[in-house]
């Protein structure tokens, strides 16, 4: 009887209801949480996995010595590489192209390289505007990464002691 | 001031050319602004719920984003409306026509403050009922000449929804009706001066909650959406609608939300009234204050609840929509009007004198 009383009250007074239009009235006025993408952005991990790069010694040698692990590890088959002899015995690439569109940043590669040649870059802004673009080859990927070559250099260092 | 505007007009003029353009002046003034206010109602409901979800809203087009209700009526001016081959294209173009014709001809006798009505007629309360009740159709056809079971099975359940909570909504009007013993809707505001527990909100308040409730049910919003609950049926009864035709329902349906927000504020809330007359020091503080400016915070206030609800609420499911206007609404209503009744017969409300 009282059970069917409350009950009545709690339906008739509105009482959920209004307790409901108290949570959103409140965060009406709580600070808002939406990042103004291109003005705003939010904080990126030196882990972050973006555009490919590939690195090279400091006397100017590169580092990739087309041992093709990656090639290997890489699950979306995106690496093609093709190596020769140089005149000094030492093995080179001579073609090293990333599909972008294939692949899918997991970064195996990564992690599979011996001697930290294929990089990921936090660089993640950048668009293909024409077909074939989207194939990075060794001379874009070695480019990109003098380009960004101190950046990469922070975000292996800042990593380094949890590798 | 529009019969001056005619009687100087007739003066070098035709008469019956006099009264048209007077007419046709006097229906721009009062639909021009109806259609701004609907553009910025969009605009404050993508901003209102936004922010009640914790995020900013439309931001880009304008300074805070002001000027996206233009982009947005531009874009769907120049989007093609696309006639679906099966449907019955005289009913299927003739349907937002009439969703928004009679969206907008209430507002011939609403009035905006003192002396700011088009036509004060005696029935206003009837013409509002009646003409705000035919908005049903452009729902019912537009969901029969889409030749779509979505925007058919969208119509049916608007049409049953709007007809049930419509009852309500009379007997709700009928008990302020008889407190206020006229059916014109300036008289209706003038019945409740002197001071804010004179509206008939107080005396009334279990008919003002019903009333408000079944005119969110009667313009199809959430949480009584089911017309066109897009996890259900897609969009209702506009699914086969694009372009300028979409545009025209959805302005009808938000011309609508501000009609039901005035109607309440002048049936409940005093209409243009001060909240602080008979207050002694605030009275005189606001005096300054227009009298259409207190309708105006009154009606965007309720228009601000009627966002709240959508930003709060789940939709109902159709049964219980049904039990609600059937099993709750409408005894309430009853109960509500004999008491009223027996009130008015042995006279002891606080509002007969």
């Amino acid at each position: 009887m009282t059970d069917n009383i409350r009950h009545w009250i709690k339906t008739f007074g509105l009482i959920e209801l209004f307790k409901g239009l108290a949570v959103t009235g409140k965060y009406l006025f709580k600070p808002k949480i939406t990042v103004r993408y291109p003005e705003e952005k939010t904080p990126i991990s030196p882990r972050f996995r973006g555009h490919h790069a590939l690195r090279r010694y400091e006397n100017g040698e590169e580092r990739c010595i087309a041992c093709k692990l990656c090639e290997a590890v890489c699950p979306a088959n995106a690496i093609t590489i093709e190596s020769e002899e140089r005149e000094d015995g030492t093995r080179r690439t001579t073609r090293y192209d990333i599909d972008m569109f294939k692949c899918i940043y997991c970064g195996f590669c990564e992690e599979a390289c011996p001697v930290d040649a294929i990089v990921e870059t936090r660089v993640f802004e950048y668009v293909f505007w024409e077909r074939g673009e989207n194939i990075m080859t060794k001379e874009k990927l070695l480019a990109f990464g003098d380009k960004h070559e101190q950046m990469i250099a922070a975000d292996k260092a800042a990593d380094a002691k949890y590798r | 001031m529009f019969a001056t505007l005619q009687h100087w007009l007739s003066g070098w003029m035709w008469d019956w050319l006099a009264v048209l353009i007077t007419l046709l002046i006097q229906a721009v003034v009062v639909i021009l602004p109806i259609m701004i206010a609907v553009a910025y109602l969009t605009y404050a409901e993508r901003k209102v719920i936004a922010y009640m979800q914790v995020r900013m809203g439309p931001n880009r087009v304008g300074p805070y984003g002001l000027l996206q209700p233009i982009a947005d009526a531009v874009k769907l001016m120049f989007k093609e409306v696309v006639l679906p081959t099966q449907s019955n294209v005289y009913l299927f173009l003739i349907a937002p026509i009439l969703a928004i014709a009679p969206a907008i001809a209430v507002w011939a006798v609403v009035p905006f403050a003192p002396g700011w009505v088009v036509t004060d007629i005696d029935a206003g309360v009837l013409y509002v009922l009646a003409i705000a009740s035919i908005t049903v159709y452009g729902v019912v056809v537009s969901g029969w000449a889409s030749n779509s079971k979505y925007a058919f099975l969208g119509g049916l359940r608007s049409s049953a929804q709007k007809i049930s909570y419509e009852i309500a909504m009379g007997f709700a009007l009928v008990t302020v009706l008889m407190v206020a013993d006229t059916m014109n809707l300036t008289k209706i505001v003038e019945g409740q001066q002197g001071g804010i527990w004179h509206w008939y909100l107080i005396p009334l308040l279990p008919m003002f909650v019903v009333y408000f409730i079944s005119g969110v049910a009667e313009t199809n919003r959430a949480p009584f959406d089911i017309a066109e609950g897009e996890s259900e049926i897609v969009a209702g009864f506009h699914v086969e609608y694009s372009g300028m035709a979409f545009a025209v329902f959805f302005l009808a349906e938000y011309a609508m939300m501000i009609l039901i927000s005035y109607m309440t504020s002048i049936m409940f809330l005093g209409g243009w009234l001060s909240p602080f007359e008979g207050i002694p020091l605030l009275e005189t503080l606001f005096a300054w204050v227009p009298p259409f400016f207190w309708l105006a915070a009154k009606v965007a206030f309720l228009l601000f609840v009627f966002l709240w609800f959508r930003a709060t609420f789940p939709r109902y499911r159709y049964d219980q929509l049904m039990r609600l206007g059937w099993k709750v609404f409408i005894p309430l209503t009853i109960v509500w009007v004999f008491v009223v009744m027996l009130m008015h017969y042995f006279k002891v409300g606080p509002w007969f004198n």
